[in-house]
């Protein structure tokens, strides 16, 4: 287990969710995306904070911050798709093409 | 290769596997518990890396979370019970590209960039050094975190309560057609005889 090994994995879960939250049409499928590569940023602040930072306590601060972050994330995004839905009986991105209130 | 190390191929091989299989699967359902078994691999991960708080608490936290999750997957789930299979992508390719190539430069990245190696002591008494941390000198970035989470809770509740201040928050509203331009498919808030509504919702 090597730092250029937790980063490849990082890599890929990063590229992953970006071709979900670019490619998918839900907004809750979206938003898995976006989560999955929170899940990359988490692996790889993890990663150095082991190998290459020595252990500083500030290094686990950070990925509390990046934890409390993905939740504020995921109950703010559902709010909002809560919000759409109800004014526009809509749950995929297409149905908002045009940005009428 | 020790047995740190197969455990860490192991976990990373189904933290991978499980996000791409995230949106590959036919029920949003199993999106979701995908992406939790990419989560809880992840904070698998986290524990082999000597970080037994942020590894534990990746676990408890992704498990609730993804709970969730799954609640809104069944409220907004395009393919009920998964029977059919679901294609429900748009801009594939731009975005298979989009993702590749950030994936490789990542990656190459990864492998390129020399790093400072200063790998952290195991003996050291990691979890304490963060709690004095916490609430010692990153006190402020601590609670700042705490009162985000009070205003998202505000703002969860102003953005999902059906009535604001200005009246009911569907007023106005227009479903899309089911073409673009077409005739509205779906309830219209405003033609709706009781203006209280709350009928078919």
């Amino acid at each position: 287990m090597t730092l250029p090994a937790v980063l490849v994995v990082v890599a890929l879960l990063v590229g992953i969710g970006l071709y979900g939250a670019l490619s998918q049409q839900s907004f809750v499928m979206l938003m898995m995306g976006l989560e999955l590569m929170m899940n990359g940023v988490l692996l790889a602040a993890v990663g150095l904070w082991s190998f290459a930072a020595g252990g500083i306590p500030k290094g686990q601060l950070l990925v509390i911050v990046v934890l409390a972050v993905m939740a504020l994330e995921m109950a703010i995004g559902f709010a909002l798709v809560v919000a759409v839905y109800r004014e526009r009986q809509a749950d995929t991105t297409e149905a908002l093409e045009t940005l009428r209130g | 290769m020790t047995a740190v190390d197969v455990f860490f191929y192991l976990l990373s091989a189904i933290a991978v596997v499980a996000g791409w299989r995230v949106f590959r699967t036919d029920s949003m359902v199993r999106a979701s518990f995908f992406l939790l078994t990419s989560f809880l691999t992840v904070g698998g991960i986290a524990l082999l890396l000597a970080a037994p708080y942020l590894g534990a608490a990746v676990l408890f936290m992704m498990a609730v979370e993804m709970m969730v999750m799954a609640l809104f997957m069944v409220m907004f789930m395009m393919n009920p019970a998964g029977l059919n299979p679901m294609n429900m992508v748009h801009q594939s390719r731009f975005a298979i590209g989009a993702g590749v190539v950030a994936g490789v430069s990542l990656a190459v990245l990864a492998l390129v960039v020399r790093f400072p190696r200063h790998p952290v002591e195991p003996s050291a008494d990691l979890i304490s050094r963060l709690g004095h941390e916490l609430l010692g000198d990153s006190m402020l970035i601590f609670e700042s975190a705490g009162v985000a989470i009070v205003a998202t809770m505000v703002c969860t509740v102003v953005l999902s309560s059906a009535s604001g201040r200005y009246g009911n928050a569907t007023s106005g509203s227009r479903p899309p057609g089911l073409e673009p331009g077409g005739e509205p498919a779906g309830r219209r808030p405003d033609s709706d005889d009781d203006a209280d509504g709350g009928d078919d919702e």
